[in-house]
């Protein structure tokens, strides 16, 4: 049970949606679309259910060539970030409906239903209507019908972006344990870089309609192939910064430098990109090389536990994120520390060079 | 202002509720009572015009008719608006809204336009005098404002539903029928009572279309009149007979009107 999407690309007019794409998902693996707004995730999601046909290009399962088979023939089930339920049924109904459809006995449709509303606690609600139901209740029930029949290809488009905080986390902790026994692919569209973290699995990320990079969710945080993929997977944004490399050293301006180290001082003399992560620049020295940089502070955020500070140097806007509270006044200049030994070098066309930041493991839980 | 704000809805609905009022009691005078003087309430209460009406098959007739052709009209109307609506909601193709709008400038021409050419046409292929006849011609201007109404409340609601019944196996006519009509029920019980009353009061085209076997209730109340002199009575008792199927419909719709105010579609 291998979804294989040869060259799939789709047009709509003269705009590209999805450019040729080639994916191959496993079976029983949790593959997740990482991309922003209009990044083409649902457009793509559609594709691979068969809820829309691609202008060129094939979609294979299980070894069969599914492109041009309808969505009802093939093994899928999704769920939308709108939670979409058929108001006029229950709860019990709305979940026993795919089953209903492929004419599953009346005892196996109610111990199935049965046991998925004991899985996603909605047992007490089987009688409701789902307008009667909670968000995060409706967007279970939903949850529920995409499980019930066993789906080969389970689609989720960012089904946790309407529930509030308190629902998104819960919902978030019981969602792999949903698929923890299951055969079926799991595609989770998200555009959230902490979801995909948290999530693990195998990631995609998209931008404009283009796959730029699909591998181990891990493996793309810390080398990510281009600077594209580096930005879609940076939530605050990573910052970037043209340097020049002389004498052994990078040059930011007139006042900030650094050596080479390693594999870097094999980088021929050139223009490249710096990028680093918001939670390696921080107010205070950390980590194995802090490079000063200053700047003007332009933002402030304050949370309990953490600060952002957008700040100004040149013409770019950096992003620092640290622990604990350290307040910066707005306007004012302000010097904080780049941890350069974390930092990744791209070429001026975007392919990534060297990134130093995968001789540790990388802090997911920096945001948290 | 507690204290006097009752007056202004008093005075609305009493000017508003007075010439029905006045019908109702009109309808249970005797005409030479209507005819000789002024009262509030009848002095000889009396049925007979009610009863004239109930047994007579030239009056009865007419209510029978009537709600014939309406509710031919009505199960027209809306059984062809339903996919039409439908198409317009979910999918583009060229000159989508010039057509749609369009189908509403059908609204704007006046049926005497359309009386004589509709004459002549059913006249040609038999269907003069026939209930179908003034149903299919009240179409024009009920198909158009049931299209515009559905499609409205079809908007509302996400394709993703669509979707969702597609993914768990409907077929189009199952998700259609089974999940889709339920879900717009509201919008379809606006539309039929749109077409309702729309065909209920159109006068013109269903008494040119008609002679004796499909003649409308208004046409009869017409005829009457100018025949045995002024009855009244009669004829007030047929009027609020008029009335009675309205007010029944528009009270079982009352609250998806509210809500198709709400869409901006009513």
């Amino acid at each position: 049970m291998t979804l294989v999407l040869k060259n799939v690309a789709k047009r709509v007019g003269i705009a590209m949606h999805i450019h040729p794409t080639d994916l191959r998902l496993e079976p029983g693996s949790f593959n997740i679309l990482l991309g922003t707004t209009l990044a083409g995730k649902t457009t793509l999601m559609q594709l691979m259910a068969g809820l829309d046909r691609p202008t060129s290009g094939e979609v294979w399962f299980d070894n069969r060539l599914v492109t041009k088979v309808s969505v009802q023939k093939r093994n899928v089930s999704m769920v939308y970030q709108q939670f979409i339920n058929y108001p006029n049924m229950s709860v019990f109904e709305n979940i026993a409906s795919p089953l209903r459809v492929a004419r599953m006995a009346e005892d196996e449709i109610r111990r199935r239903v049965h046991t998925m509303a004991e899985l996603l606690r909605l047992t007490p609600m089987l009688d409701r209507g789902p307008a009667e139901l909670s968000g995060g209740q409706q967007q279970r029930t939903a949850m529920a019908r995409a499980l019930v029949k066993d789906a080969d290809l389970v689609l989720l488009d960012e089904p946790l972006a309407n529930l509030d905080f308190k629902l998104r986390e819960e919902l978030r902790d019981e969602l792999p344990r949903l698929f923890a026994n299951r055969e079926c692919i799991v595609v989770y569209a998200t555009t959230e870089p902490m979801e995909a973290l948290l999530f693990g699995g195998r990631t995609a990320t998209l931008f404009e309609g283009a796959v730029t990079q699909f591998g181990p969710t891990s493996e793309l945080y810390r080398q990510p192939r281009d600077l594209i993929t580096a930005q879609v997977f940076s939530d605050p944004p990573i910052n970037t910064a043209r340097v020049h490399k002389r004498d052994g050293a990078f040059v930011l301006d007139a006042t900030t430098r650094w050596e080479a180290t390693g594999a870097l001082k094999e980088l021929p003399d050139a223009d490249y990109t710096v990028g680093i992560r918001p939670h390696f620049v921080t107010p205070m020295q950390r980590g194995q090389r802090p490079v000063a940089v200053d700047g003007r502070v332009l933002v402030t955020e304050l949370s309990g536990s953490e600060s952002i500070v957008h700040f100004v140097m040149g013409e770019t806007t950096w992003v620092s994120q640290a622990h604990g509270i350290h307040p910066f006044e707005v306007g004012a200049d302000a010097r904080l520390y780049a941890d350069m030994a974390r930092a990744m070098y791209f070429a001026t066309d975007g392919r990534l060079l060297a990134s130093a930041s995968d001789q540790d493991a990388p802090d997911p839980s920096a945001r948290a | 202002m507690r204290r006097t704000g009752w007056i202004v809805p008093t005075i609305y609905i009493i000017f508003l509720m007075l010439p029905i009022y006045w019908l109702v009691s009109m309808s249970f005078k005797t005409t030479n009572e209507i005819l000789g003087g002024f009262s509030v309430f009848p002095q000889e209460f009396t049925i007979a015009n009610y009863v004239t009406i109930f047994t007579d098959p030239t009056w009865y007739m007419g209510y029978v008719n009537s709600l014939a052709y309406v509710s031919l009209n009505t199960i027209l109307s809306v059984s062809v608006a339903l996919p039409a609506a439908y198409a317009f909601s979910r999918y583009r193709f060229i000159g989508d809204k010039h057509l749609f709008f369009w189908l509403l400038t059908n609204r704007m021409a006046p049926p005497a336009v359309f009386a004589l050419p509709f004459f002549q046409l059913y006249s040609a292929v038999n269907l003069f005098d026939t209930h179908i006849a003034v149903a299919l011609a009240h179409t024009l201007f009920n198909i158009p404002l049931a299209v515009w109404i559905l499609e409205g409340f079809m908007s509302g609601v996400p394709k993703e539903l669509d979707e969702t019944a597609y993914v768990d196996g409907h077929s189009f006519w199952s998700f259609f029928l089974k999940i889709f009509i339920p879900t717009v029920a509201a919008g379809i019980g606006v539309a039929a009572f749109f077409c309702f009353m729309f065909s209920w009061v159109e006068l013109l085209l269903a008494k040119t279309l008609t002679a004796v076997e499909a003649k409308p209730i208004a046409a009869i109340m017409t005829r009457t009149a100018s025949t045995s002199g002024y009855e009244l009575g009669l004829l007030a008792a047929a009027g609020t007979l008029t009335i009675i199927p309205g007010a029944f419909v528009i009270y079982f719709v009352r609250n998806y009107i509210a809500k198709g105010f709400a869409l901006g579609r009513v």
